[in-house]
């Protein structure tokens, strides 16, 4: 296993290098001067130098690629160019927002969607399937911000169960869980559509195997041969998708902070983005791909450890 | 040669027609996506008003018989804008979902059949555009770029070539190792003449079902990036932006968010109905539900 995790990490340096990369020449070739942003329009060309030198965009461009990189691996993100506060600091207040968020999302979508996709697979082709797959194409039809502004619509404004700004009071930690009820379940839900169905369709196809039928027609009662059998196989493709489904999920949790009008890593995003905040978006831009690398590795990380047969490769 | 070709390609779009027919989930959602972009497609004969007409005495007015949906807060119809702001979406998903299957899936083809350390550096660069989150990156091309049509297609394209590329190379491999691309190879057709005309109908398949499910993506992601206001600008319809304008009347008039959410509803429905029912039809295993 030790080997195998050492390979893993090897593979994803590179990948995060290259990512890093990525996004230093993508700030830099689009159009608009940072420093006009601060000065505005008017500003004189004496003003516009000295910006430039304060960000050090005067330096040659390999110059200021080779400080971006070592600053940014060495954990320093800059300085936000509007509030001029450190960014690792903005992003730290909202962070444990969009990770309580997010989080209780990856939980409801695996209590519910494995049950869920277990049994719609035992139970195929009867009413309980077809709930299932009705239910799981609708979830997958729903854009985040569609059905966050539909759930707002009937348990906010129509039945005043929750309050209509997801705002928690400081020192009130039941206004801070209330504020969390809807939007959770908005992520929530559209995760069980997607575990549930590869949940569905990989143990429909582990149940179809050899081994499943010896161990049936030895007399293994099926909750054993569901549990212990097929269950360890079934559950790669859905370590995948939850994997997978991780980019989906800080697309929707952008979209859900923005209907809700929650505090997180979303609403930070789209205010730099209005803002103009070229150092805070190439810090969120950083934060969001590592994010993703790091889960990629971790996904590949627990195939390893629920398949022994990976480990080998 | 080319009309071996010609053959090959009509075969495979008869097979996949039969296959929808068959299949009753994916001709339900084809009939769906088939009349939702036709009604986009006669937008400008369908409408029974110019979609931006602005009526002051007609502001949120309700559903009449000359306004079926009713009127958003400039006055203009929203049965009209619904038509219109289809082709916005449609437009932008489509032609974004086709370049990224042309590229993606000519690179997933050449990384397989080519091997060695080409495929390697190709998939790594997939690698690093999989480490975008699909919204963060148009989010990202549009507000750095602008937002104009061409940069929410290449916004949508570069999140979706990765995709086809892996599903592309994974069928490759093994398909140019069988019998039949030996004997080929043996006979002295080109490596083009290999990967088009023998390996390009065994990926095809593959493709056709992920173009389906990313055409659904491409539309959600035009359509959150227009709610966020990064769309193509006002007053342009488009699914997006009516949401986002009914969206700041949610407390008073809440159907202007409605209808052009149930658009989109219908036909992402549609769409991931016809991706879900090609996957059966071309999944041996799963033919039988």
């Amino acid at each position: 296993m030790l080997t195998y995790i050492v390979k893993r990490l090897l593979v994803a340096v590179p990948t995060l290098l290259a990512v890093l990369t990525v996004v230093f020449f993508f700030v830099r070739i689009a159009p608009g001067d940072p420093a006009f942003i601060i000065l505005g329009d008017q500003a004189s060309q004496q003003a516009i130098a000295a910006v430039h030198q304060e960000l050090g965009l005067d330096r040659p461009m390999l110059v200021q690629y080779l400080d971006f990189m070592s600053t940014v691996l060495r954990g320093d993100l800059g300085m936000s160019l509007v509030t001029h506060r450190p960014i690792w600091s903005e992003v730290a207040n909202v962070l444990p927002y969009t990770i309580e968020l997010t989080l209780t999302a990856l939980v409801i979508g695996v209590v519910l969607g494995l049950p869920l996709g277990i049994a719609a697979a035992r139970h195929r082709n009867e009413a309980l399937d077809y709930a299932a797959r009705v239910f799981s194409l609708l979830g997958l039809s729903f854009p985040a911000f569609v059905s966050a502004i539909m759930l707002l619509l009937a348990f906010a404004i129509e039945l005043h169960w929750f309050p209509v700004i997801s705002e928690a009071r400081p020192g009130d930690p039941l206004s801070r869980v209330s504020a969390l009820v809807l939007p959770a379940i908005n992520l929530g839900l559209i995760m069980v559509a997607y575990v549930m169905r590869v949940a569905r369709s990989s143990m429909l196809g582990v149940l179809g195997e050899d081994y499943i039928r010896t161990a049936r027609s030895k007399g293994v009662p099926a909750r054993v041969v569901i549990w212990r059998h097929a269950l360890g196989n079934a559950l790669i493709p859905v370590v995948t998708v939850v994997g997978l489904y991780l980019g989906v999920l800080i697309g929707n949790s952008v979209l859900t902070e923005i209907v809700f009008n929650r505090p997180g890593l979303g609403k930070l995003i789209v205010n730099s983005l209005n803002q103009r905040d070229y150092t805070m978006l190439e810090g969120l831009m950083v934060i969001y791909a590592f994010i993703i690398v790091i889960v990629n590795l971790l996904t590949d990380l627990t195939y390893g450890l629920i398949d022994p047969r990976v480990r080998q490769r | 040669m080319s009309t071996l070709a010609a053959v090959g390609e009509r075969s495979t779009w008869a097979r996949v027609g039969a296959r929808i027919r068959r299949h009753k989930m994916a001709s339900f959602g084809a009939t769906i996506v088939v009349v939702v972009a036709l009604s986009a497609l006669l937008a400008p004969w369908l409408s029974p008003h110019d979609p931006l007409e602005q009526d002051v005495l007609l502001r949120l007015a309700s559903p009449t018989a000359d306004f079926p949906l009713g009127n958003d807060s400039f006055g203009r119809d929203i049965l009209s804008r619904i038509l219109w702001g289809g082709r916005v979406s449609l437009y932008v998903s489509t032609v974004a979902v086709l370049i990224a299957i042309v590229v993606g899936g000519a690179l997933g083809i050449l990384a397989g059949y080519i091997g060695g350390l080409f495929d390697r550096i190709v998939m790594a660069a997939m690698d690093v555009l999989l480490s975008f989150p699909t919204l963060v990156m148009g989010l990202l091309v549009v507000a750095m770029l602008g937002p104009t049509v061409g940069n929410l297609i290449l916004a949508i394209t570069l999140t979706a070539i990765a995709p086809f590329a892996r599903i592309a190379r994974a069928p490759t491999l093994t398909v140019k190792e069988r019998d039949f691309v030996e004997a080929g190879r043996a006979l002295g057709f080109s490596n083009v003449r290999l990967m088009v005309v023998h390996i390009l109908p065994n990926v095809v398949d593959d493709i056709l079902v992920m173009a389906a499910l990313w055409l659904a993506t491409a539309i959600r992601t035009e359509a959150s990036l227009s709610f966020i206001g990064l769309g193509v600008r006002p007053p342009t319809a488009t699914w997006g932006g009516m949401i986002r304008e009914g969206f700041e009347n949610i407390l008073d008039t809440p159907w202007l968010a409605i209808y052009p959410s149930l658009a989109i509803l219908v036909v992402m429905f549609g769409l991931n109905m016809l991706g879900d029912g090609l996957r059966d039809t071309s999944d041996p295993r799963l033919r039988h539900e």
